[in-house]
C-alpha cells in the first residue's frame, strides 16, 4: 500500500497473487483480478483456464494457498462461503441456485424477512420484495411460484436477492447461457442499471459479442495463470481470442512437417463417405452442410460452445437432428442412436471423458470391449483370445500406462484414459472416427502420440474429424477445417500454406464484428 | 496362512487381502450363526437321510433360502443398473394367486398338463408385471424406485382381484410338491433356486450381459454412447426380476397351497435387497456379485432360523436382521478399513514391490 493507495481505494475487489493447489494440480498460479465499482468486468479465458476456480476463491468455497483477497481496502481471509456474502460478494450461478418451489418474495427475502416478534410478517416482507423487483422493473407476483417463471426471470429474481443482502459485487458466472434475445436484452439493461448505481459485477460468458457489449474491462486466463488485465476497448477480439488461447510449445512444432506430409489431397470427384445436408438441432446447431472424404482430416475450429461438439453429435447418432438428413456412401441413411452409427463404422470420441467417456469401475480391457461388445450384441460374446489379441494390440500401439488391462480405468491418468478411449474406438475399425478434443488435459507427449496416430490412421483411409480448441493442432493436422461461431458453421477453408492460425481468428472474429 | 504368501510380502498383507474381499464378513457371520446355533440346540448341524430324503435343521436352512435367493437373484441384476425393484413381493402374491386360482377351476387339479398351465401362467403374470416396470423406467424414465413401487402397492390389490378377495385353497400334490417335495433327496426348492442361479450365472457372465449391466450402472450414457442399447437392457432385467419373483411366489406358496394376497411375499422386497446388499453388491450400481447371493440368502434364513432356537419372540427378527445388516456393513465400509490402515502406512507400500515384480 505505498504509491498505489489511490488506486487500492478505488478498488473494491483486489486479488493478488492467488495460488490455489489441488492434490497433484496447480489450479491457479500467481492470479491478479481488480473489481472497481461502476464497472463491469469480464473474466476470459477457455475451459480449464480457472475462471470458476477464481470465482469460488471469491465466494470464499475454496481456500487460496497463497496471495490475498482484499475487498473495500480490508485484507480478507474467507473460511467459508458466509463471510465473503457477509463482504458484500453476491453470485448468480448459471444454473439458478434459488427453491424453485418457494415463492418469488420468499426466494428474494430469504433470511431477511420482515420480523414481528417470533413471527415472519408476510404482508410486509412481499412489500420489501415487491420493492426490490421493481427496482429491477421486473413486474411479477411476489406470491407467485418461483418455477412457474423462465429461467431469464429466475435469474432476475437471483440478482433481485443480490440486491436484498446489499451487494457491493455481483458476479454473473454465464447469466445467458440458457436466455434468448430478448432476455438477454432485459438482463443487459438490469446490469448497467446495477453498474450505474456503483456495484463492481464481474461478468462471466463465452459469447464474445456480449462480453465486448457490456464490459468495461477483462481480466484473460490460461490455464491457470494470469495473461493480463485489458480495457475493452482497447483489445480487438482477435487478440482477445490469441490470448485465450495461446501459442503452444515449440515441442509440438517437429510433427507438423512429419503430419503434413502424410496428409494427400482427396479429389472432389470422389462419393463422400458421409454427407450432411442442412443437419441443425433447435438451440443446438444452426443447420448446416457438411461432407466427409475417407483418408481426409477435418479439423472444426472454433471457441468453447461454438456448436462443434453439438454438430458432432449430429454425425453420430449422439443426438438425433430436428432438421437435414444425412447420406452414408451415397445413399440416405438416419443415425437415431449411437448403434445405429456405430454399425455404420461411425465412431464418436466424446468431449467430456468423465462423464461420457469411461466407465471408471470397469476396467481398461472392459472399456476397450466395451463398444466392439455393443457392435456384436450381448450374446455374441467376443471370444476370450480374440479379445486378449485386440486388448493386447492396442495397449502396446498406444503405449497404455500401466500395461495392466485388469486396472480399473478410474485410476489411470487422464491421457492414459483417453488412449483406452480411442483404442475402444479403434476396435471397432471405424471407417469414421470423430474425436472431440481428445488432447484435453493431457501432457504433450501423449498430445503428440495421439495426432501422429490420428495422421496414420487417415493415410490408411479412414476419415476422421478433428475438433479441439487449440488452433494450431486442428491445423497442424488436418486438410480441411470447419469453422463454427455461436452455434453456426461460418465458414469451411482449404488448409494449405497460406492457412495460418491468424487467418483462422481474422474469419472467427471478423464474421462476429459485423453482426455486432 | 503366512508361510504361503509371496515371498517379501508381509504376513499381514494376506489377510489384509481377505479381509477386504467383500463375502468375508458375511460368510464369518453366518459360520458363527450356524455354530451358535449348534451349541444351543445340539443336533441342530446333523444332516439325516430318511426315505432316501435329506432331512434336518440345516437342509430346512437351506429350503428356506431359496425363495430370498431367487427374488435376490432378480434384484441384483437390477441393482446392478442403478435401479431397484419394490415390488417383487407383491408380485409373488399375484403370480400365486394367479396359479392357484386356475387350478381352483381347472377339472383335474392335479393332472401334469394342468399343473404345468398354473406354472406357465403364474410365471407369465411375473413377465407381464416386470415388462410393466421395464416400461415405467427405461422408456418412461421414471425413477426405480417410485415407478416400481406401483405395482407393490397395487399388486396386492390385483392379487385380491384375482381370488375375489377370498384365501384360494386348492388341492394338488404335483402342484404342492413344487415348495415341499424332493428331488433326488434334495428339496424341490433347493434344485429349483440352484437351477435358476447357475442359469443366470450362465445368462449373464458366458455372454456380454453382465458387462453391459455393469457399465449402464456405472456410467449410463457412456455406455449409450458406446452402443449399448442401455434401454431395452434395463427393461430385460427388470422381465427377469418379475419372472424370478413369480416362480418365488409359487416356491414360497406352494407348500401351503393357499393364496393369502394380503401376506404372501409382504415385506419380501426388503429381504431381497438385505442379501443383495449382505452379497456384496452396492445399492448405487454397476459391479455385481451373483457368488455373494448365496451367502447373503443362507445368512437371511439362519438368522430366522436362530430367533427360534434360541426362543426369542419372533417379532423381534427385524431387529436381528438390522443388526447384522449394520454389522456386515460396517465391516465392508472402506471409508472404515481405510481409517484403520492409515496409522500403518508402510505395509501397503511394502506390498506393492512384490506385486509389480509379479
Amino acid at each position: 500500500m505505498s504509491e498505489r493507495n489511490g488506486r487500492a481505494d478505488d478498488a473494491v475487489v483486489r486479488m493478488t497473487g492467488i495460488t490455489i493447489t489441488f492434490p497433484g494440480v496447480k489450479a491457479l498460479d500467481g492470479v491478479d483480478l481488480v473489481l472497481r465499482p461502476g464497472e463491469v468486468h469480464a473474466l476470459m479465458g477457455e475451459n480449464g483456464a480457472g475462471k470458476s476456480t477464481l470465482i469460488k476463491a471469491l465466494t470464499g468455497v475454496y481456500r487460496v494457498d497463497s496471495g490475498g483477497i482484499t475487498v473495500a481496502g480490508q485484507e480478507l481471509r474467507f473460511d467459508d462461503p458466509s463471510q465473503a456474502q457477509a463482504a458484500g460478494i453476491s453470485t448468480v450461478y448459471q444454473e439458478v441456485n434459488l427453491c424453485a418451489n418457494l415463492t418469488v418474495a420468499e426466494n428474494v427475502m430469504l433470511g431477511h424477512e420482515v420480523r414481528r416478534g417470533p413471527f415472519v410478517d408476510w404482508r410486509a416482507t412481499r412489500r420489501e420484495a415487491r420493492r426490490f423487483l421493481d427496482r429491477l422493473n421486473l413486474a411479477i407476483d411476489p406470491r407467485s411460484q418461483l418455477s412457474s417463471h423462465s429461467i431469464a426471470v429466475q435469474q432476475l429474481c437471483a440478482i433481485a436477492r443480490a440486491l436484498v443482502v446489499d451487494a457491493k459485487v455481483l458476479i454473473l458466472d454465464e447469466p445467458t447461457s440458457s436466455l434468448d434475445k430478448a432476455e438477454v436484452a432485459e438482463l443487459f439493461r438490469v446490469i448497467r442499471t446495477l453498474r450505474d448505481e456503483g456495484v463492481a459485477i464481474l461478468f462471466v460468458s463465452h459469447f464474445l459479442e456480449q462480453v465486448y457489449a457490456l464490459s468495461d474491462r477483462m481480466t484473460v486466463l490460461r490455464n491457470g495463470r494470469f495473461v493480463g488485465e485489458f480495457r475493452t476497448d482497447e483489445l480487438p477480439r482477435r487478440e482477445l481470442i490469441a490470448h485465450m488461447i495461446g501459442r503452444s510449445g515449440e515441442a509440438l512444432a517437429g510433427i507438423e512437417e512429419q503430419a503434413r506430409t502424410a496428409v494427400t489431397v482427396h479429389s472432389p470427384r470422389e462419393t463422400p463417405l458421409l454427407t450432411g445436408v442442412g443437419l441443425g438441432k433447435d438451440g443446438s446447431v444452426e443447420p448446416f452442410d457438411l461432407d466427409l472424404y475417407p483418408g481426409e482430416i477435418v479439423g472444426f475450429a472454433g471457441l468453447l460452445g461454438s456448436g462443434r461438439t453439438e454438430a458432432a453429435r449430429l454425425l453420430t447418432g449422439a443426438d438425433r437432428p430436428d432438421h437435414g438428413t444425412v447420406s452414408w456412401q451415397g445413399r440416405p441413411t438416419r443415425l437415431s442412436t449411437p448403434l445405429a452409427a456405430l454399425r455404420r463404422g461411425i465412431a464418436l470420441s466424446t468431449e467430456d471423458r468423465k462423464k461420457e467417456g469411461i466407465i471408471g469401475d470397469l476396467t481398461v480391457r472392459e472399456n476397450i470391449a466395451l463398444a466392439l461388445q455393443a457392435s456384436r450384441g450381448a450374446w455374441r460374446r467376443i471370444p476370450k483370445r480374440e479379445l486378449d489379441e485386440i486388448v493386447q494390440k492396442y495397449m502396446v500401439a498406444l503405449n497404455i500406462n500401466p500395461p495392466n488391462p485388469n486396472a480399473l480405468i478410474r485410476n489411470l491418468s487422464g491421457g492414459n484414459q483417453q488412449k483406452v478411449l480411442l483404442a475402444r474406438w479403434l476396435a471397432t475399425s471405424p471407417r469414421l472416427l470423430v474425436l472431440d478434443e481428445p488432447t484435453r488435459g493431457i501432457d504433450i507427449g501423449a498430445k503428440t502420440e495421439i495426432q501422429r496416430l490420428v495422421t496414420e490412421l487417415a493415410a490408411d483411409g479412414m476419415s476422421v474429424v478433428f475438433i479441439s480448441s487449440e488452433l494450431e493442432e486442428v491445423l497442424r493436422i488436418s486438410q480441411r477445417v470447419v469453422v463454427m461461431r455461436d452455434r453456426q458453421k461460418i465458414a469451411e477453408i482449404t488448409n494449405d500454406e497460406t492457412v495460418t492460425s491468424e487467418t483462422v481468428l481474422e474469419t472467427i472474429a471478423s464474421s462476429g464484428e459485423s453482426a455486432a | 496362512m503366512s508361510t504361503t504368501t509371496t515371498p517379501g510380502r508381509r504376513p499381514g498383507a494376506l489377510l489384509r487381502e481377505v479381509t477386504q474381499h467383500g463375502l468375508v464378513w458375511p460368510a464369518l457371520a453366518l459360520v458363527l450363526l450356524l455354530l451358535a446355533c449348534g451349541a444351543k440346540s445340539p443336533g441342530f448341524l446333523d444332516v439325516a437321510l430318511r426315505d432316501g430324503h435329506l432331512y434336518g435343521q440345516l437342509v430346512d436352512l437351506f429350503r428356506n433360502s431359496a425363495t430370498p435367493l431367487l427374488l435376490a437373484l432378480g434384484m441384483c441384476l437390477v441393482i446392478a443398473t442403478g435401479g431397484i425393484d419394490l415390488s417383487v413381493g407383491a408380485v409373488m402374491a399375484m403370480s400365486l394367486a394367479v396359479s392357484l386360482t386356475y387350478l381352483d377351476g381347472a377339472a383335474d387339479p392335479s393332472s401334469p398338463l394342468t399343473v404345468a398351465t398354473a406354472l406357465v401362467l403364474g410365471l407369465g403374470l411375473g413377465v407381464l408385471a416386470g415388462a410393466f416396470n421395464g416400461v415405467m423406467v427405461a422408456g418412461l424414465g421414471i425413477q426405480p424406485f417410485i415407478a416400481t413401487m406401483i405395482l407393490m402397492v397395487a399388486g396386492r390389490g390385483i392379487a385380491m382381484l384375482i381370488t375375489e378377495g377370498q384365501i384360494t385353497t386348492v388341492t394338488s400334490p404335483p402342484f404342492k410338491s413344487l415348495g415341499s417335495g424332493f428331488v433326488l433327496g434334495i428339496p424341490t426348492p433347493v434344485v429349483i433356486a440352484a437351477a435358476v442361479f447357475v442359469l443366470v450365472v450362465l445368462a449373464v457372465r458366458r455372454t456380454a450381459l453382465g458387462m453391459f449391466l455393469e457399465a449402464i450402472g456405472t456410467n449410463g450414457e457412456a455406455s449409450r454412447l458406446a452402443g449399448v442399447k442401455a434401454s431395452s437392457t434395463t427393461w430385460t432385467v427388470y422381465v427377469i426380476a418379475g419372472v424370478l419373483a413369480g416362480l418365488a411366489g409359487i416356491v414360497y406358496g406352494a407348500p401351503t397351497m393357499a393364496a393369502d394376497a394380503n401376506n404372501i411375499g409382504l415385506l419380501k422386497e426388503l429381504d431381497a435387497i438385505m442379501v443383495v446388499v449382505l452379497g456384496g453388491t452396492r445399492l448405487d450400481g454397476g459391479r455385481f456379485h451373483l457368488g455373494g447371493l448365496v451367502v447373503g440368502a443362507l445368512l437371511l434364513s439362519a438368522l430366522e432360523r436362530a430367533v427360534i432356537i434360541f426362543e426369542l419372540p419372533s417379532q423381534t427378527t427385524p431387529l436381528f436382521k438390522a443388526v447384522v445388516l449394520i454389522a456386515v456393513c460396517v465391516a465392508a465400509s472402506p471409508s472404515l478399513r481405510s481409517r484403520l490402515r492409515t496409522p500403518r502406512p508402510p505395509a501397503r507400500s511394502a506390498a506393492r514391490p512384490a506385486e509389480v515384480a509379479a
